[in-house]
Formats: C-alpha cells, structure tokens, sequence
C-alpha cells in the first residue's frame, strides 16, 4: 500500500468537467422563483473523468480488504464476497425496478423476497422474516418493536425492561434505548457464560425480554440457554437473538430450536455479501408463529430493505444449498479453534475449553515489561499485525477483558492462511517479550503511521472547507 | 458433490486441525451444544447450485420484472448513473473491507467519507454532515430523535403533512417506541401552512419541526418566516431535501434550518427496488455532539501527515452503550463513496444541467398532459423542478395499464387521489411525446 | 501519585466541591482525569438546570471513552466554565483549576456526606 496526500477538491479546476448529458431539446421551464433560488455558491469540485478514476483508484489502494488478506476481525464475520453475486444484484432487471412498482410488474423481486424468507427460516427454525431493517442494529431495533408490540397487542402494558449480558454488543442497549425500552444489565459468570442466579431475581411481569448472541461476544456458546429460555418464557419474557454470531451455527443449531422469539440475521456477515466499508448491510428479522401478527404495521425503512443486499444473499444461499451450508458452522469453528490451541501459550486464554467461531485473548502472556519500558498492549499487538499484512482483530471489544483481542477466521480461509497468521502472531509475542517498543512504534510498513487522536477530537476538522 | 469452492479445506487439512485441537471429529467441536438442539438430517434447502446455474435462474427471476421507463419519483429517483461509478465502487479494496476501525490501513475509506461530508456540507450549507445513515427516512427518524435530545423537556415533534409519505410513517414508528408524540402541520394550496405550524407551536411543547424542501406534491416549499417561527420557541428546524435539487433551491442553511437530511439515491444511485440507498444528515456545528452516526476528521500522524480517523466516537454505541445518541453502528459507506464519485463527476455545474434538464421535460409533459384534457391541474401557480401531481379526471387505472402495456411506469396514484409523474435528464423528449400519446388515446 | 487539595469535599465517583457560601464549586479529582487520559470534550449543563445529589450532570470524553459526572449536591446551575468548551485539556493540565460548574445548593446538608481529603485519599488506595 502506498501514501497518497489528495483531496479530490484539490484537483480541482474551474471549467473542468466529469459529466456527459443529453443536449437539453425542452423549451425552456421558467426559472425558479428569486426568493426560491439557491444563491450560495455550489463549491463541489470540478474534475475531469479521468482524473476522478485515478483519485479513487489510489485511495483504494490505501485501503485493506478481504480480498486483500486476512481479515480476523471478531464479531464480524469478514469471509469471502463471491463474485457471482455482485453480477447477479446488478443485472438491470433488478436494478431499474422502482421501489413503489406495484406486484404485477416485479414478480420477481417479490419471488426473492419469498424464496430468502423460506430458506432463512429453514436455516434459523423462525416461522417469518421481514426484510425491511437495513443493517444488524437497524434489526435489532425492529425486532425490539415487534417484542414491544407483542406485549401490547396482549394488552400487557408494564413490561418496559429488556436484559441485557454485560459481554453483549453496544449496539443492543443502544437499541433497546431508542425503542424506549429501559435497559438492565446481567452479570457474566467466569466461565464466561450468563449467571443464571443473577438472572433470576431480574425476572418479573416487567421484563419485555432478554437479548442474547450466542455463542456469545466471547465466542462460548450459552449452554444454559434452556434454562435461560424457559426462566424468560416463565415470566411471560421473550427470547431476542443477536444473529451477529450466527456463522458459528449455520447447518449446525437453529435458534428457533433453542426457543428464540425474534431474531435477526447479518447478511453482510453470514451471508457473504460485502461489507462495503461499513455498509450496505441488511438486517431480516424472523419471529416465531406466535409472533407472525406483530410485523405488519411497523415502517421502518423507506421501501423494502436494502433489496439488492438481499439479492446478493440469495445467489449465496443457491450456491450453499443444502449440502455445503453445514460446512459453514463447522469450518468457521474449526479455524477459530485451531488458532487458539496454536496461540494459548503466548496469549492469555481466560476461558479454556472448545470455542464456537470465535474466541477472546486477555493480551500477551509476556508483554515484556521491565523498567522504564511498559509492557505491549493489544493496541501494540493490533497495529505490528498490520506491518505484517494481516488486519487485526477486534480489540478492546468485549468489555470484559481489559486486553481483549477477538478472533474470529471464517470458513473461506485456508489452513495455510491460518498458519501464517498464528506463525506472525507467535513472532510478535517474541517481539514483545524482547524489546515491546518494537510494538510500541508500529505500524513501520502502512501508508501512514500511528494518528493524533486527541487533537482530532478536540479541534474538529470535519470537511474540506474547513481546512481552507 | 464436489467441495464448494468458497471453502479451501482438504481432508487432509480438516484432520490435521481436528487432530491439533484435539478431538476427533467435526461434531465434536459442537459438544457444548445440549444434543437436542443439534440439528438433525438435512435442512429443508434446494440443492447446491452451480455458478452458471445460479446465473441462468437469476436470468429467469430477472425476466418476471417489468422493464419500464420509470416517470415517477416519490423518493426514488430514475437518475443517470456515469460509467466510472459501479466501476469504482466494485474495487474490491473498497468493497471487501469493512468500517475503518484500523485507520492505517483504511485511508482509502477515510478519505472519501471526509469528501463525502466535505460535499455535502456544501450541498446543504451547513457546518458538520455525518458519515451517512440508512436512507432518508431513517434519516429523518434520527433527527425527530435528535430534537428531542437537543431541547430537552419537549415532547412533541412536528411534521408537515406534504413530506412525502413514506417519511412520515417510518417517523411515525420510529416515534411512536422512543415515546414522542408527533403533530402533522397541515397544508395549503400544496404548502406546508405557517399559521397552522404557529398555531401548533404555540403549544410550547414542541422540540422539533420536519418540513420538505421540495414536497410530496413537487412544489418546492417557501419556508420564509418558519425558521424564525420555530427559533421563536427554542426548537429546532429539520429540512428533509432531495440532495439533487439542492444545486438550484434554496438551502437548509439559507432558510435558517438546524439540521438537513434527507436521501441520496437522487446522486446517481440506481433505483434496486428500494435500497440500499443513503440517508444524509448536516447539522449547525452547535448540534454536532447529538448527531448520530460515525464521523470522520483530519488530523496528522506521528510523521506529520495530513491523514483522516473516526472521531467524536465517544457518541456512539460502542462506548455509550444505552446513552448514545444513536443504536447506528455503521453507516452506509459504499453508497456514500458512490454519490461521493457522482458529485465529483458532476461538479457544480453537471448537478445544474441535471436539474435544468429534468425540470424543463417536467414542465413539458406537464404541460402535454393538460393539453389532453383528461387532467386537472391541482397546483397550477405552484413552482415546480421534476416531479408534480395532477388530478385525473377519470378514475386513472386503464390510463395506467396502458401506460404500463407500451413500457412506462407513469402517473401513480397518491393518496389525495391525484396522480404524480416524475421527469429526469435519462427521460427523452420521444420517450414523453409517446406517453402523453398513449394517455390521449387511452 | 495523584494530587489532593486540602480543604476540599469530595464524593465517592470523584468530583471534588468547594464550597464558597451557598455555591458549589464543582470540579473532579487529579485522580480522576489521569485515569480518564486525554480529555477530548466535557458535557456540560446549562445555566439554570437542575442536578440532584448522585445524579449525572454532565460526561468526560476522551477518544475511547465516556465517563459521567455526578453531581455531589443538589441545586441549581448559576454558571459553567465556558473555557472549558474549547479547552478540555485544561482539566488534564490542572484539575482543581479546572473548574467545570458552580451550583446554588438547595441542601448544604448533602456535604456532609462527602470525604475530606484524608478519606479520599484513602478510597483511591494513594
């Protein structure tokens, strides 16, 4: 990857020109009105089409990818994009189809919709899913309504709580807040797991329900989930299934089979499609039957979801089938279980035992610390993987473990690429054991080195006219 | 069957990993799992598909589509997209990485979110634009949520009845859970009515107020006197925009607004049934620190370089947990890098001849309609840019069929009981003559 | 080792108060913005809210991090350090300086409540 210092805004010349239109055949429209008009000027730059392909052909090449290299990233599931899919979500008969074209003229795109909603509910043991939610926590706030819904259409009005683990995504509180629900924490046991007895006295006719990931944020699957499940149910609770783990059961569990209510699935992270720099992503929510009546009435998107998102999916889902899709659930763990064995004796593995796809280290076992020299944090660690050409995992995340460091490989990598990794990771473990300012210092070979952090907080830049 | 081919695992690989972690089989890495939820036989799936499998039932789906030249808007725009854009956009370097959490290794990402903001600042007129959110609707459920945090003790937001429908009901539910009440602003003559708006807030309950820039009707909204009006009782002004149109009307920040937001997709996003498409929101730099979504900033690194990060992050999710502005976690980055290329393709002046085409072929079918007789005008003083309404004056559905049957998606029905056209620069003047042809004859 | 003034109050989540008649001088401990780090924003109320004894008044923010303030009496707001609107760091360079409102107490009872330095010093094991 190398340096490169543009703004497009700085290539800027009056008079240039990027576009190519029709020669205007209309009379003339009158102007609109003075007190109507923009008079401000307009200040986008003015470039030429090829300047603009080699702008954005060398900031990608500032960028790291899945299909660039190993993208360990836990909790999001970053596995191959296949390509047949970005060709079939193009084809001009999906993409010219205008959301508000009644059912007579998109017969098809309304058979995807109705084909995906089978196959996930095959997959997952749910009775429905609703494609509306555009992304994983835009499913979680959906799935939350439909919880609140159910309580209300039973005329149940004072369940206003939902449960919470402390490992869980922030995503979920974050979520359970903007649905007005009000959010109660339950502890985590050693082992990593739920604390069943710290549960049981949160439960009453106050609990709208629970939110849980499992396997969880740890990577351990809940194994008192039936227990869980029917502690919940007892109340009168619903079962939420945070489906941001999912890969670690595709072919394998179903959630609906562990007595899940709602749930909603990533399709950007088990479902292949790509995950765009942070989006496009799409978030389908299933519910059990009991449920089925709760979906109607809520609008939460402008059309149908992020359709061509959906269409990526399904091309994956054809290409799995019934025969590779246990595959998926499998492979994932065996990778994540496979690197933690090759890594526990030089990073500190807090919960022992098998792992699902992904697991947590407590930071290194020798950080090298001595006088006058701290030791190597995560951070150092996540940054030197870079210099080796390796994303880094997610770090800090869950709350946990102060030196948290998430793993979680996939199924699309080969053992030779998680050879390779687990070999760098045990040379930075050496590293850090011998002089941790190596690690301190890194990245050395990326395009750009360690950012002010600090000063971009405290005096925000945030747009180009604020350089000027 | 043969392996499939996203998955590299030999035999020989899959044992030796089985052997290195100490168990014997596949299943056996699942023993924490209570038995009974281990799923038995084969799931209720269809067989595996081949790539040119999957391509020739694609082809099938794809052929029980209409392929209709789109005249109708509504929010979801027919606009040209330019080449360069999916071409871009599908480097893989782009579209394979995820949120840049990794900032030296993610400058790519980076960059162009920081011009995407940098645009639509300019766009909009105001200070600080976020990295995007889900859509326009979604956008505006944001804002509603965002009024209310930044006036405190208010309760109610309101929200004129000329924004387009699907904002008004993806706002409504949004609302509706986080417990704020939402009022409608009627309308007159086709515009959001400034006395019924005073009349409203002199309730001095109320945190916010959404109004069109450009309304469901087309019109585009005089919002004299509004901004002072809500200023006037401490709330916060919210303009939903059509971004496109921004080049010509009035801006966010000409009239006085707080906050913009609004949908993307009329940059050069195909249409895709829907989505993904892109929500925006700008904001006064007062409100910076209650606006949702990730956003990114300028700094140096240790080598002095001028280089880009996600900052003010202390707002978000992942470290406000239930006190965060937001549940967003992400934004909708490959489509912000998608109108950040049109409008650099564009520039100033391509975003005007998009605008200064589609309005004059607008005011022409317009115009070609009334001369059919079959339509009344609803708003004829009213100033319009690409879309309008018109009022049919027989019951419109055979009109529409027709139109459908000669390969046009034309004159959808709202529900005022008018119908509504949509005309863009991809909308040829023989494309228009054959349509109103077809409504004379029908 | 932190730094603690003398002849201050301070409350349990680490604010401290000065008390000069009837107003509050309320800032947080040296303890408190060294464990915090680089101090990016402070959250502030506006003049004439008003807190409650144990209640969040107001956030810390750094990069990776938010932390709340309590409020260690109850009353009303009459002023805040503006300064501190574009000079968070003044908190980092001087914490007892640095001070982030004053408040009208409505229950001067509610100090006694609070540590003296000496008890202070001791809850942060210095």
């Amino acid at each position: 990857m190398k340096y490169y210092d543009k703004l497009i805004f700085e290539l800027s010349k009056e008079g240039r020109c990027g576009y190519s239109l029709p020669v205007n055949k209309f009379p003339a429209a009158p102007e609109v009105p003075l007190a109507l008009r923009r008079e401000s000027p307009l200040p986008l730059p003015q470039v030429a089409e090829p300047d603009v392909v080699r702008h954005y052909t060398n900031l990608s090449q500032m960028n790291f990818g899945v299909d660039t290299g190993f993208y360990p990233l836990g909790s999001c599931t970053m596995k191959y994009n296949p390509k047949i899919n970005e060709e079939m979500a193009a084809l001009p008969g999906f993409a010219g189809l205008h959301p508000l074209m009644h059912a007579g003229l998109t017969k098809g795109a309304l058979k995807v919709y109705q084909e995906m909603n089978k196959a996930l509910s095959a997959i997952t043991g749910m009775y429905t899913f609703t494609f509306d939610p555009c992304a994983g926590a835009h499913g979680e706030l959906t799935g939350l309504m439909i919880m609140r819904t159910y309580h209300l259409q039973r005329g149940d009005y004072g369940r206003t709580k939902v449960i919470v683990p402390d490992s869980a995504h922030g995503t979920n509180p974050a979520s359970a807040a903007v649905c007005g629900l009000e959010v109660v924490e339950v502890k985590s046991l050693e082992n990593g797991r739920i604390d069943v007895e710290a549960l049981k006295p949160l439960l009453d006719n106050t609990v709208a329900g629970i939110m849980m990931t499992n396997p969880n944020t740890l990577g351990l699957f809940e194994t008192q989930i039936e227990e869980i499940a029917a502690l919940v149910h007892g109340v009168g609770g619903l079962l939420y299934y945070d489906g941001a783990n999912m890969n670690a059961l595709m072919g394998v569990v179903r959630p609906g089979d562990m007595g899940f209510d709602i749930m909603h699935l990533n399709l950007h992270k088990t479902f292949s499609t790509p995950h765009g720099g942070g989006g496009p992503g799409s978030g389908p929510v299933g519910v059990a039957k009991h449920l089925e009546d709760c979906i109607p009435d809520l609008r939460v998107s402008g059309f149908h979801g992020n359709f061509a998102v959906i269409l990526r999916a399904y091309a994956y889902i054809l290409s799995l089938g019934k025969d590779h899709l246990q595959k998926v659930g499998q492979y994932a763990v065996l990778g994540a279980n496979y690197i933690k064995e090759c890594l526990k004796d030089k990073y500190i593995l807090p919960i022992e035992g098998v792992c699902k796809h992904e697991f947590v280290f407590d930071g290194l076992i020798n950080d090298g610390a001595r006088e006058g020299v701290p030791g190597a944090t995560t951070l150092d660690v996540a940054k030197r993987l870079l210099d080796y050409g390796f994303h880094a995992p997610t770090i800090y995340f869950p709350l946990l473990f102060h030196q948290a460091l998430m793993i979680e490989p996939t199924e699309t990598e080969s053992k030779e690429t998680l050879d390779a990794f687990i070999e760098v990771m045990r040379k930075i473990a050496d590293e850090a054991a011998e002089d941790p300012n190596i690690l301190h210092e890194a990245p050395h070979n990326t395009p750009i080195s360690r950012p002010d952090e600090t000063t971009a907080a405290r005096n925000p830049i945030l747009k180009y006219q604020d350089t000027l | 069957m043969a392996q499939l081919s996203y998955l590299p695992h030999t035999e020989a690989d899959v044992q030796a990993m089985l052997e290195h972690v100490g168990v014997n089989r596949l299943e056996d890495l699942f023993s924490d799992v209570p038995a009974r939820f281990l799923h038995k036989g084969a799931y209720a799936l269809p067989d595996a598909l081949s790539e040119q499998e999957i391509r020739d039932y694609f082809a099938s789906l794809e052929a029980m589509n209409a392929r209709l030249k789109v005249f109708v808007g509504q929010g979801a725009y027919d606009h040209y997209t330019p080449s360069v854009i999916p071409y871009l956009c599908s480097r893989s370097e782009f579209l394979t990485a995820y949120t840049p959490y990794q900032c030296e290794i993610s400058q790519g990402t980076l960059r162009y979110i920081f011009e995407y903001q940098s645009m639509l600042c300019a766009l909009t007129g105001l200070d600080v634009s976020n990295a995007s959110l889900y859509d326009g609707p979604t956008a505006a459920a944001e804002a509603m949520r965002m009024a209310i945090a930044c006036t405190r003790k208010k309760t109610r937001v309101l929200l004129s009845a000329t924004l387009l429908p699907h904002v008004i009901k993806v706002v409504q539910t949004y609302a509706k859970f986080y417990g704020v009440e939402i009022g409608l602003v009627q309308a007159d003559g086709g515009q959001t009515s400034l006395e019924a708006l005073k009349a409203e807030l002199a309730k001095d309950d109320v945190a916010g107020v959404i109004v069109p820039s450009v309304n469901r009707y087309g019109i585009i909204e005089d919002l004299t006197g509004f901004a002072d009006a809500v200023h006037a009782q401490k709330a916060i002004l919210i303009e939903y925009c059509d971004p496109s149109a921004l080049a010509v009307v009035k801006t966010p920040a000409e009239w006085g607004a707080d906050v913009a937001v609004g949908d993307g997709q009329s940059l050069g996003l195909p249409l895709s049934y829907g989505g993904p498409y892109v929500g925006f929101m700008t904001v006064k730099k007062e409100h910076m620190r209650k606006m949702p979504g990730r956003i990114v900033g300028q700094t140096v690194d240790k080598d002095g370089r001028r280089v880009f990060v996600l900052t003010l992050q202390a707002r978000e999710q992942h470290i406000k947990r239930e006190k965060a502005t937001s549940n967003i976690c992400s934004n909708e980055s490959l489509m912000a890098l998608w109108v950040t290329i049109y409008l650099s393709l564009m520039g100033p002046e391509g975003l005007k001849e998009v605008n200064r085409i589609s309005t004059d072929g607008a005011h022409y079918l317009k115009a070609e309609l009334l001369k059919t007789g079959k339509f009344e005008d609803v708003f004829p003083d009213k100033p319009f840019l690409k879309e309008f309404v018109l009022k049919p004056k027989q019951f419109p559905g055979l009109m529409q069929k027709k139109l459908e049957e000669a390969g046009f998606f034309a004159a959808l029905d709202t529900e005022e009981g008018y119908v509504s056209f949509c005309v863009t620069e991809k909308r040829s003047k023989e494309e228009i003559d054959r349509l109103v042809t077809i409504v004379k004859e029908g | 080792m932190s730094k603690i003034l003398e002849g201050l109050k301070y409350s349990e989540s680490h604010e401290w108060v000065k008390v000069e008649g009837n107003i509050a001088v309320i800032g947080v401990s040296d303890f408190a913005q060294a464990e915090m780090g680089d101090i990016t924003y402070v959250d502030m109320p506006d003049v004439d809210d008003a807190v409650e004894a144990g209640e969040e008044f107001g956030a810390l923010e750094s990069v990776k991090a938010s932390s709340e303030l309590i409020s260690p009496v109850s009353g009303t707001v009459v002023e805040v350090n503006e300064a501190l609107e574009d000079a968070p760091e003044m908190v980092n360079e001087d914490a007892y300086g640095a001070w982030i409102i004053k408040v009208e107490m409505s229950d001067a009872s509610e100090l006694d409540a609070l540590m003296d330095a000496a008890a202070y010093k001791a809850q942060i094991g210095e």
